[in-house]
């Protein structure tokens, strides 16, 4: 069937001697290709640092201290979902981090003026979604650019943060849900807490709607070449709203969740953190163009740059230095891939001239 | 009556010699030459597609020629760029001139080289005193100081003129300047030409416009499939002449409509409009027909098409399939009535290039590709395994990216990507628009096939000899409105040009056929 133009293709009419050879260059070179995969590549990387670390760094392979590894990316991890299948879609949304903030003030404000928790989390849910709405009109009711929306949400948002709670901290949240939160409390028989056990759950289910879906089909389309798939018929307005919306809604969570992981809500809490979300997911491969990545690269995306600044601290690294090598980490993860395709099509060139 | 006699004077102002260009495989030009004189005007006719934006470019730096030679005043020159062709004298005035809309007409004339004061200040007060005395030499009322904003084309080409004036070029070159412009307009655009000429400057002149052709120029020069078929004075020739000089290619057997049996209506087109591009489009397309509709680049007929699949919104009338009204601006209801577009551009529209073929042709039928949502990958592969066989489609892997594919194989892959939604009515949009012939034969022979299977065919062509070949019936648009629909038997070269180009005789004529076929309300 894969074969419909080839070998038995008596009634192609087209001289087909040349073009052929040519095909079969290309099918042996793609296969290199697919082993050089980014994601692949990635996740290579990401056990090798991590065998690395479990070799040289005392205390880094000691359950505790993975479990706190891996609680401390929750956030970002969580965030990185919903924004991975955005940036897929040719999206972005930069406000997260605010909605982040707001959802922990909201969280913080109601629990002082004596609301029950069980009530709290889903008008922050609520709030979120409405959030992750705005945001998702303004771009595909109005016409905005993503970036732009979100840079004026993502001030809005934090702004509003600030007039829910002022600078005040709001502590002592209920101690069940703090446990839930926290990394001393993993799932049974395993080092890893609750927050990153949904988020594991979670991951699975945005790679089944990216990569096996229709709606996830369309996000590549809408990414790649909008027009073309508002031509074939796709949706595409309102599968930008509901990945806006859905962005909005998981930012909101992660405020939850990072508010009880710090048993303090605060206005200003995850401040810049959605540059790391973006940072990871662009490591992860995913183009920020649109129309490419997977969501396994992005998760490994994350996982790396939470691996890396445990390693670091636990090495006494500054702060300071971890946000500089999160920073070349991007910049590299930016321009591997051009390189290796610069150095494809000049291979391509050289094959070519023979 | 003061023109310079070409005979006399010893060069042209500027000239082509033997110039050829190509794009991949298509040879835009094909060792064309061209001279115009001082104080003289000169027309550049030939059909969609002849090469005259080639040559236009050439002529304004943008494009280099791949061999021949480019004179200026009898010496060669190379352009650089569009900057190197201004330097020398030449000035381009196209359809839609692009000018800053934020900036005043003063600011936009003199942009990048206004008269300075010290220290590098603008000096404003120059730059409106010198645009006035321009605006008065055009003889234009126009305020040096108000924004472009809001301008009538008319006067965006005015400024690009004045624009022109204020470098002294020499050479005027304009590319349909007049196709958006009202007849009082164009009687303004050519009297400050006119008067331009006079002045000594050579001024080259495309338009579709026969009548204006015959009005401005002294010669003509036509091209044809990006060759030069003449190269004359305009006294003695008729219009016929011209038409004949473009199109005057024999209709050869690549075209192969069956006769078919039409059926009941499958599309039905009332009276749509959007505003500002299309006008009160009415027709409709029977079962087992093949509709072609036909018109110059510009003329509107993308756009209805776009309408009626609903990716563009119409302002008013009505779209119906199988006598069920489609919802506006939806093209996922214009699908699930049976509707399918093979839009204009591959490149855009048709595809996505960074996907894979099987991923862009499941693309159109996601939802019936699995449950839930879920997309099952094997019936995925089967879809586009099996269409692209059907379409003897070349690749290698279905997995490939689309974009690796030759233009003729893409095209395959859109015709596969709407065949597979199994569609009542098939719209097609330059369906064969630079694809090799041999696969444009087979691109013809399934349309014909489709047809005769049933299918209700609608087929913008700007080729002139597909649409004659293909079509059982021929719908003509002009400016936004239909204007002509031929039958078969009397649809030719001359009456499509004619109606096309919205010559009154052939207009008067086919508004009656119009007319009768569509039994207006």
């Amino acid at each position: 069937m894969r074969q419909a133009g080839g070998k038995d293709d008596a009634p192609v009419r087209e001289a087909g001697g040349e073009a052929a050879r040519g095909e079969v260059a290309a099918g042996r070179r793609r296969t290199y290709a697919e082993l050089l995969r980014w994601d692949t590549a990635l996740g290579v990387l990401l056990v090798a640092v991590l065998l690395a670390g479990a070799g040289g760094t005392e205390g880094f392979a000691e359950t505790t201290n993975l479990s706190a590894a891996l609680n401390d990316t929750a956030e970002i991890a969580l965030i990185a979902l919903p924004m991975t299948l955005l940036v897929v879609a040719g999206q972005v949304d930069l406000s997260v981090a605010s909605m982040l903030g707001l959802s922990s003030a909201l969280a913080g404000s109601l629990w002082d003026a004596g609301w029950a928790f069980e009530l709290i989390v889903p008008v922050c849910l609520l709030v979120g979604l409405a959030g992750g709405l705005l945001n998702g009109w303004l771009v595909t009711r109005v016409g905005l650019p993503a970036l732009a929306v979100t840079i004026g949400t993502l001030t809005l948002y934090r702004g509003l943060a600030s007039v829910v709670l002022g600078n005040k901290a709001v502590a002592d949240f209920p101690e069940t849900y703090a446990q839930w939160a926290s990394y001393t409390k993993t799932v049974p028989g395993t080092f890893v807490p609750y927050p990153i056990a949904l988020f594991a759950v979670l991951a699975v289910g945005a790679a089944v709607v990216l990569h096996r879906t229709r709606y996830g089909r369309a996000m590549f389309a809408i990414g790649a070449q909008e027009q073309a798939a508002w031509f074939a018929g796709v949706r595409v307005n309102r599968i930008k709203l509901v990945l806006f919306a859905l962005t909005g809604l998981t930012a909101a969570f992660a405020g939850i969740v990072h508010t009880l992981r710090y048993g303090s809500a605060r206005a200003d809490n995850g401040i810049g953190l959605e540059l790391v979300v973006i940072a990871s997911v662009l490591l992860g491969g995913v183009d920020f163009n649109g129309g490419k990545g997977t969501l396994g690269g992005a998760v490994a995306g994350v996982l790396l740059i939470g691996v890396l600044n445990n390693l670091l601290t636990l090495n006494d690294v500054s702060n300071e230095i971890q946000v500089v090598v999160t920073g070349v980490l991007l910049i590299v993860s930016v321009l591997t891939p051009r390189v290796i395709a610069v150095a494809g099509e000049r291979r391509q060139r050289r094959t070519a001239a023979t | 009556m003061a023109q310079a006699a070409p005979a006399g004077a010893p060069a042209p102002v500027l000239a082509l010699e033997e110039v050829t260009k190509s794009f991949g495989s298509v040879r835009a030009l094909r060792g064309v030459s061209l001279a115009l004189h001082a104080g003289e005007a000169h027309a550049l006719a030939g059909e969609n597609g002849a090469g005259k934006s080639t040559l236009i470019k050439t002529l304004a730096g943008v494009h280099r020629p791949d061999s021949g030679t480019v004179l200026l005043d009898g010496a060669p020159v190379t352009f650089h760029g569009p900057a190197d062709a201004r330097a020398a004298g030449i000035a381009v005035i196209y359809q839609e001139p692009t000018l800053f809309a934020d900036l005043s007409v003063a600011e936009n004339i003199f942009m990048g080289r206004q008269p300075l004061r010290a220290l590098r200040r603008v000096d404003h007060t120059a730059v409106r005193d010198a645009t006035a005395a321009l605006l008065r030499r055009l003889g234009v009322d126009l305020d040096p100081e108000r924004p472009a904003r809001g301008l009538s084309i008319a006067d965006q080409q005015i400024v690009e003129i004045a624009k022109a004036l204020s470098f002294d070029a020499r050479v005027l070159v304009m590319d349909e300047p007049t196709a958006a412009l009202t007849g009082t307009e164009t009687d303004r655009l050519f009297a400050v030409v006119e008067a331009l000429r006079k002045e000594g400057a050579a001024v080259l002149f495309v338009s579709h416009r026969l009548t204006e052709i015959f009005r401005l120029c002294r010669s003509v020069t036509t091209l044809r499939d990006g060759a030069l078929v003449a190269s004359e004075p305009l006294a003695g020739l008729t219009e016929d002449d011209l038409v004949r000089r473009m199109v005057g290619r024999d209709l050869d057997a690549l075209y192969a409509k069956r006769d078919t049996r039409t059926g009941e209506t499958a599309l039905e087109v009332r009276r749509l409009t959007r505003e500002g591009v299309f006008h009160d489009v009415s027709f409709e397309v029977r079962r087992g027909e093949i509709v072609a509709l036909a018109g110059l680049v510009g003329a509107g007929r993308s756009e209805v098409v776009q309408a009626v699949f609903g990716v563009d919104r119409a302002d008013a009338g009505e779209v119906l399939v199988r006598g069920a009204a489609l919802r506006r601006g939806s093209p996922t209801a214009a699908m699930d009535a049976g509707l399918a577009l093979v839009p204009e551009d591959r490149r855009q529209q048709g595809l996505v290039m960074e996907l894979s073929i099987e991923r862009n042709i499941a693309l159109t039928g996601l939802h019936t590709l699995g449950r839930g949502g879920l997309v099952r990958r094997a019936a995925e592969r089967a879809r586009a395994g099996d269409w692209a066989a059907r379409l003897r489609l070349r690749f290698d892997r279905l997995s490939d990216a689309a974009g690796v594919l030759s233009g003729g194989n893409q095209q395959k892959v859109v015709l596969a990507k709407w065949l597979a939604t199994e569609p009542e009515v098939l719209i097609v949009d330059e369906p064969t628009r630079g694809i090799d012939v041999g696969t444009k034969a087979e691109v013809h022979r399934l349309l014909s096939e489709l047809a005769a299977e049933g299918l209700a065919v609608l087929m913008v062509s700007s080729d002139l000899p597909e649409v004659l070949g293909m079509a059982d019936r021929v719908l003509v648009m002009h400016e936004g409105r239909l204007v002509a629909e031929l039958p078969r038997a009397e649809a030719t070269e001359e009456s499509v040009l004619a109606a096309a180009t919205g010559r009154t005789g052939a207009v008067r004529r086919t508004e009656a056929a119009a007319l009768d076929g569509e039994g207006t309300p």
